[in-house]
């Protein structure tokens, strides 16, 4: 608008004032200016890399010179459909996920119940401490925690012998594998479950009491209803954490998980990455059923 | 309301679930000291010799210091991206406004094992340009999934400050500068130091989506889980893991000390 000449006499903040100004004149300008940055890293580092993803899964590898070949076909999905045992692993590993899920609810409702209606206010301060560090302490010491305490010279043989028991086996079984998955993604059942609890007001339950419901048609009728979008947020995570997981079963069970499939295609010694990415379409199929079905339930407002 | 047997009921069950959630963590701390090669229980003594074992690794040292330094880019993006973000999110309306938040929590949503595959053939297949590993490609993904991290600290503070303080600051001839230095930042400081601690743990343990962009790079996560399938170097690898829970565990404390006003503290 003004000529260099004009800017030349005026002090050094005037240029950044008049941005300033126009900027305050053209909200959207700003939102914009403030909105393409991330948005812009997310499109290219994330969905154009899922993009790429889903393309890849539709090529194939040639069998004798190991190279993409970039041509349309649906080999890796019908391999995936066809073999047996493609069928049983995925088949199992969205069962475990759903078994850690279930265990994760059972063990975090009453927990989040005491702590959200129970205990008193500082001790609820300081619980919650107690569940957010294990939640971020380091996932591989966790998993090397139980690798240790289920081995057969660990902890848990040992404390059975001292009381008289027979020691036991389940060192790198499904039964471990489901204690581990159950016990690492615990807290990010707990936390959602707690914040859901404690938004619900005195007076509903009072009112319920009231109009001459027990106890337990309370629980049922009142609580577990309101509680229920914070149970389906925690089980966002407990269910995509585990399905996503390929460390855990390598670590503590064993390696007939969608992960490990795909690890191995990518970097193991199949190195077959449109197989990968092929059977990595199957989480996350799962997964985007499973977000819409909680946004239905109104999850997200709870997350 | 609940009767005495529920409530003392309830309450074994809590005690019982935080010793569920802690003991193997003071477990772990406790084989750090542990003198002997052999990972048994019970240790036959307590010992600090591993420290000096560990301190002097160089493997360790290195993935150390690729750790810290991925940790420290990715967290420097994230604050940066999520402040954005979380400004545009809270202070305008526009369409899509939601997806934003959806957006930014689909990374960290997603099984890691998508993301990581994701980037692996994104930096590898991609048609523009091939990135080859290297610590660029780390710290790329861990900032794609850190944003949400800083975005969810930084969005909770604005929510909770009046937009009439910045439009004071104006009316009284501030620039959008000035603005945001007087006003805007000392109101979301905190939440910022917050939201990069926890960016910063999140990235410094980080390993299932690493292992698909470090290529044969060690950070600290892998060089650990790397031992552990192995079964090398056990006892080192004990105190590396002691470490590393006091290096997440210190940045969250000290950032739930930080946030407590606004409450917010939670991993996604």
């Amino acid at each position: 608008m003004s000529s260099p000449a004009i800017d030349a006499g005026r002090p050094p903040w005037a240029a950044r004032r008049r941005l300033s100004a126009a900027l305050w004149r053209r909200p959207w300008l700003k939102g914009l200016l403030l909105l393409l940055p991330p948005l812009g890293w997310m499109a290219v580092f994330y969905l154009a890399a899922l993009a790429v993803l889903f393309t890849s899964a539709f090529w194939s590898v040639d069998a004798f010179t190991g190279k993409l070949t970039h041509v349309w076909t649906l080999t890796n999905f019908h391999a995936i459909f066809q073999d047996p045992t493609y069928r049983r692993i995925a088949f199992r590993t969205i069962a475990m996920a759903a078994l850690v899920t279930l265990t994760d609810a059972l063990i975090a409702f009453p927990f989040a119940y005491f702590m959200a209606r129970i205990a008193p206010p500082r001790w609820r301060t300081v619980m919650f401490v107690l569940v957010l560090l294990p939640l971020w302490s380091s996932y591989l010491a966790r998993i090397y925690a139980w690798r240790l305490i289920l081995a057969h010279d660990g902890v848990l043989n040992w404390s059975l012998a001292k009381i008289g028991l027979p020691a036991t086996n389940i060192a790198f079984t499904n039964t471990a594998m489901w204690i581990v998955f159950s016990y690492i993604w615990l807290p990010f059942m707990i936390l959602p479950v707690y914040a859901a609890l404690e938004r619900i007001p005195d007076s509903y339950v009072e009112a319920s009491r009231d109009l001459g419901a027990g106890g337990f048609t309370t629980l049922r009728r009142v609580i577990l209803p309101l509680a229920l979008p914070g149970v389906v947020a925690g089980s966002i995570f407990t269910f995509s954490l585990t399905l996503g997981d390929y460390i855990t079963p390598s670590l503590v069970g064993n390696t007939d998980f969608i992960g490990n499939v795909v690890y191995r295609n990518v970097l193991g010694l199949t190195n077959n990455l449109p197989f990968a990415a092929a059977y990595a379409t199957v989480p996350l199929v799962v997964m985007a059923a499973y977000l819409l079905l909680a946004k239905r339930s109104g999850a997200f407002e709870a997350l | 309301m609940e009767s005495r047997a529920t409530r003392f009921g309830l309450g074994a069950w809590a005690t019982l679930v935080i010793l569920f959630l802690w003991l193997p963590l003071v477990l772990i701390c406790v084989y750090a000291f542990n003198p002997s090669n052999i990972q048994s229980w019970p240790i036959p003594g307590l010992s600090t010799k591993w420290f000096r074992a560990a301190w002097h690794d160089q493997e360790a040292r290195d993935a150390l210091v690729l750790s810290l330094k991925a940790a420290a880019l990715a967290t420097s993006a994230a604050l940066v991206l999520g402040t954005a973000a979380a400004a545009a999110v809270t202070r305008f309306r526009f369409f899509g406004r939601n997806g934003v938040t959806f957006l930014l929590i689909l990374p960290l949503a997603l099984p890691g094992v998508v993301t990581g595959i994701a980037l692996n053939s994104f930096f590898g297949q991609n048609p523009v340009h091939h990135l080859t590993p290297s610590l660029w490609t780390i710290a790329i993904g861990h900032a794609t999934f850190c944003i949400v991290i800083v975005y969810n600290n930084v969005a909770a503070r604005l929510r909770r400050t009046q937009t009439s303080l910045t439009e004071a600051s104006m009316d009284l001839g501030a620039d959008g500068l000035q603005t945001f230095r007087y006003v805007t930042f000392p109101v979301i400081s905190t939440a910022l130091v917050a939201g990069a601690l926890l960016a910063f743990a999140l990235s410094f343990d980080e390993v299932i989506v690493t292992t698909f962009t470090a290529g044969a790079q060690n950070t600290l996560p892998i060089w650990i889980l790397g031992n552990l399938r192995l079964g090398q170097q056990l006892p080192q690898v004990n105190v590396v893991v002691f470490f590393v829970i006091v290096m997440t565990v210190l940045p969250v404390t000290i950032a739930q000390r930080l946030t407590r006003d606004t409450g917010i503290l939670r991993r996604r």
